[in-house]
Parts: structure tokens; C-alpha cells; sequence
């Protein structure tokens, strides 16, 4: 269970975080810009969109789906559905890597779930018990300031909260398994999971 | 914890069954609360994907890059498709269809005199209509009618919840073999009666599952509805 450890300090981070970061303002504003341009069919902006996400966007697929070729072919498929859907992308409405990951993470489970439902259902619980294989890749990932701001906000939450948080976003789960997983109340884990959530955001300034 | 609120949490983390993401989407459009909760949980998500970042290999970015070349962007939404606005189609629908009644009667000349009924009305209308009603809860309610001697089968819903962002609902015959037959998507509307594709005479039953836009070749599971015809009023 350490799917939110601190990743090693180090190499600066290529990229910039997205909205609420105090040193990305710019930056995100530049990345909703690209969207913008690429929505009019610019190949360069979108090129340059990539090269300042793509460490995100495949780092949590390959988190979610864990196998690295099938994380390839859903970050591939997340970005062409970025492409395609660029012009509804509102700045207004939310940060550009807020949107794009939320297409990342949304045909991650997708993936990790239909693959489910054409096999054995019962190895999702396999699944859980079983070792992470933080390879040299994973323990190469970029530390960043937003890195350490997340640190920080994980180590506010509970236990119980962080468990809840993890295994929905990282395993894949939906609530309902969580709490079959946790052995709580529906109720329970969707509690904890919203509440983990909100003191998140708060501990990281999101939206402030 | 029936509270709707509550689902903010497991919204913004994709924790939702698609049963459930329609419905709060649902929801969503019609929650201010709501929705400024779910913007910024989804902010922070995209913070959290930041302690997982890993290098994609080279190759990936040319992958990418020639898929998309060869993709057009989707033209913007000129008008938002907010749920009221559906009224006023409906109503202008309903005029062509009633006007179009109208000018089949006052038009003798027309090419053909055939086609008085829609295909759905010949189904609802049959003698040997057989129905299949399935309540989804607040997801809304769907009816299959299934006509051997027509071989079609008309499925009607009420109240349906939108399919989630990025989805469809596609609809299903299984023939007598246990073979699952695309039969067609559904419009994205609550209430409609489309007519399955395909033949319904010897089906056993009819499905509806959420499915990637354009739909596929194989239902996607869960299915939301099954409507098995030996169960059919």
C-alpha cells in the first residue's frame, strides 16, 4: 500500500502542475493556450502540449493499468480523444492538466475494467494483494515542488482516508468495491473517499 | 447516505459504476454545489497523478503525434446542449411529424401510399406485441415491444438518464444461439422510441449496455438493461 509515497527529490520536473500552483500560473495558462490552438487543428502546439504532460498522463496509466504496453496504448488513445475534443476543453471551467488527465485517468479505469469484466472478476482481489512493481522507471518519476505539496497534503489525511482515496484512484475501483474491499458500509467508503478528497484540495490550496 | 451530494468524491476519482455516472452527471447539471466541488476535486486529482509522473519511451510521442495527424478536431458546440433546450426540438419535432401526417393525407399525389404507419407503430400496433418493462431507478425506465409477425422490436424510455460523457447506449438482440447482435445506438435523449436493427422474430432477448462513442462489435459488461422476451406481457 504505498501507491502515494514520496517520490526521491531530484530532477526538476519538466512540466508544470496544474491550477492552484503557485509557480505554474503562467505555465497552465501557456498549456490552456495549446488546447486552444490545437483545437484549430495545430499539430505543433498539440506536440508541445504533449511534451509537457505526457510524464503525468502516462505515469498514472501505467499506475492505474500497470502493464506498460497497455498504458502506452491508453495514453495514445487519451491524447487523440484530447485532440478531437479540444474545442470543448473551457479554460474557464478548470485547469488544461485537470482536463487532460481526467481523459487519462477515465480510459485508465475503463481499461482496467473491461479487461476485468471479459475475465475472472475475482482477480481484483488478487490484483490488490500482490506486490507493486516499483521498477527503476516508477523510481525515476520527476520530483517537483507540486511533488512535495502533495507529499505534504497525503500525510494530513487518515489512514483509513488515504486507503480509500488509493484504491479508487490508483486501483481502479469504484466505490462499491471499495467498500466490499475495505469490509465498510457503501456509505462509509464514499464518505471516506470525499472526505480525503476535500482535505486534499484544502492542504494543497486547490481552487483558493 | 442516499444524499446524491455524497458522490462528489467517488465522482472526480472515476470510483462510479456507468449506472451511477449518469445519474450524477444527471445531477450535476442541474447542482451549482455540486458541480464547483467536482471542478476542484478534479484539480486535485491531477495533483495526486503528479507523485505517479514516469518518462513515456520516445517512441510513444511519434505514435501520438501520426494519430492525430490524421484526426480532425471536433468543430465547438455552437449552442450548449442544456437539457431545456431539448423542449422546444421536441415540440418542432412533433409539428414535422404532425404536419407530415397532414400532408400525406392532403397529398394523394404522394409517390406511395404505404408507410401510413412507422415502423414502430406497426410493432406497437401488432396483434402479437409482446412488452418487456425494466425500471432503472432513477436512472429512468425502458420498455422493449417485440412483434414476431412484424420481426421487429421497438424499445421506448422514459425519464432515461443521459450516457456518461464520451458514451453511448447501444442496444442488443441475443439471437437464439446466445449470440449478442448489435441492434443499434440510442439517441442521447430521455424519452424516445427507436425501432432495434436487425430481426426480432426468433431473438430471445434485448440488452442495452454503455459503449465507447460509435459503439462495438461486442457488447461491453455490465450490461444496464436486459429485456428477456420469455418473460414478455
Amino acid at each position: 500500500m504505498d501507491h502515494l509515497r514520496p517520490v526521491p527529490d531530484g530532477v526538476p520536473f519538466e512540466g508544470t502542475p496544474s491550477g492552484g500552483s503557485q509557480s505554474g500560473d503562467g505555465a497552465a495558462a501557456r498549456l490552456a493556450s495549446l488546447i486552444q490552438r490545437a483545437s484549430k487543428g495545430d499539430e505543433v502546439a498539440f506536440a508541445e502540449l504533449y511534451d509537457a504532460t505526457s510524464a503525468r498522463a502516462y505515469g498514472l496509466a501505467l499506475r492505474v493499468v500497470r502493464n506498460p504496453a497497455q498504458a502506452e496504448e491508453v495514453v495514445q488513445e487519451a491524447y487523440l480523444n484530447a485532440w478531437r475534443t479540444s474545442s470543448r476543453f473551457d479554460p474557464a471551467r478548470g485547469s488544461a492538466t485537470g482536463w487532460l488527465l481526467t481523459i487519462v485517468h477515465r480510459k485508465s479505469v475503463d481499461r482496467v475494467r473491461s479487461a476485468e469484466a471479459s475475465t475472472n472478476r475475482d482477480a481484483i482481489y488478487h490484483r490488490e494483494s500482490q506486490p507493486v512493481e516499483h521498477d527503476s522507471t516508477v523510481e525515476a518519476a520527476h520530483a517537483s515542488l507540486d511533488a512535495q505539496r502533495v507529499r505534504g497534503a497525503v500525510a494530513t489525511l487518515t489512514d483509513v482516508q488515504r486507503e480509500a482515496v488509493e484504491l479508487a484512484f490508483f486501483g481502479g475501483y469504484t466505490h462499491t468495491e471499495v467498500a466490499t474491499m475495505l469490509d465498510v458500509p457503501v456509505g462509509t467508503a464514499k464518505t471516506r473517499i470525499r472526505d480525503g478528497l476535500i482535505r486534499l484540495r484544502d492542504a494543497m490550496g486547490v481552487g483558493s | 447516505m442516499s444524499d446524491i451530494h455524497k458522490l462528489t468524491g467517488a465522482y472526480a476519482l472515476d470510483a462510479v459504476d456507468d449506472i451511477e455516472c449518469a445519474t450524477f452527471e444527471r445531477h450535476l447539471a442541474e447542482c451549482d454545489d455540486c458541480r464547483t466541488e467536482v471542478a476542484s476535486l478534479r484539480e486535485t486529482t491531477a495533483l495526486l497523478a503528479e507523485s505517479a509522473a514516469v518518462s513515456p519511451p520516445p517512441s510513444l510521442r511519434d505514435s501520438v503525434l501520426s494519430g492525430i495527424s490524421q484526426v480532425r478536431p471536433l468543430p465547438p458546440i455552437v449552442a450548449p446542449p442544456r437539457r431545456a433546450a431539448w423542449f422546444p426540438l421536441l415540440v418542432a419535432a412533433a409539428l414535422v411529424a404532425v404536419l407530415g401526417v397532414g400532408a400525406a393525407v392532403w397529398q394523394p399525389w404522394a409517390p406511395s401510399d404505404t408507410g401510413s404507419l412507422t415502423a414502430a407503430e406497426q410493432v406497437l400496433q401488432a396483434s402479437d406485441a409482446q412488452e418487456v418493462e425494466v425500471d432503472l431507478g432513477e436512472a429512468g425506465r425502458a420498455t422493449v415491444v417485440r412483434s414476431k409477425s412484424v420481426g421487429k422490436a421497438v424499445i421506448t424510455t422514459e425519464d432515461m438518464v443521459s450516457a456518461p460523457s464520451g458514451k453511448v447506449y447501444a442496444l442488443w438482440l441475443e439471437s437464439a444461439e446466445g449470440d449478442m447482435l448489435p441492434a443499434g445506438l440510442m439517441p442521447d435523449v430521455p424519452n424516445q422510441t427507436v425501432v432495434l436493427e436487425g430481426d426480432a422474430a426468433s431473438a430471445t432477448a434485448a440488452g442495452i449496455t454503455v459503449e465507447p462513442e460509435g459503439g462495438s462489435a461486442e457488447p461491453t459488461l455490465p450490461v444496464v438493461a436486459i429485456f428477456d422476451f420469455s418473460q414478455a406481457t
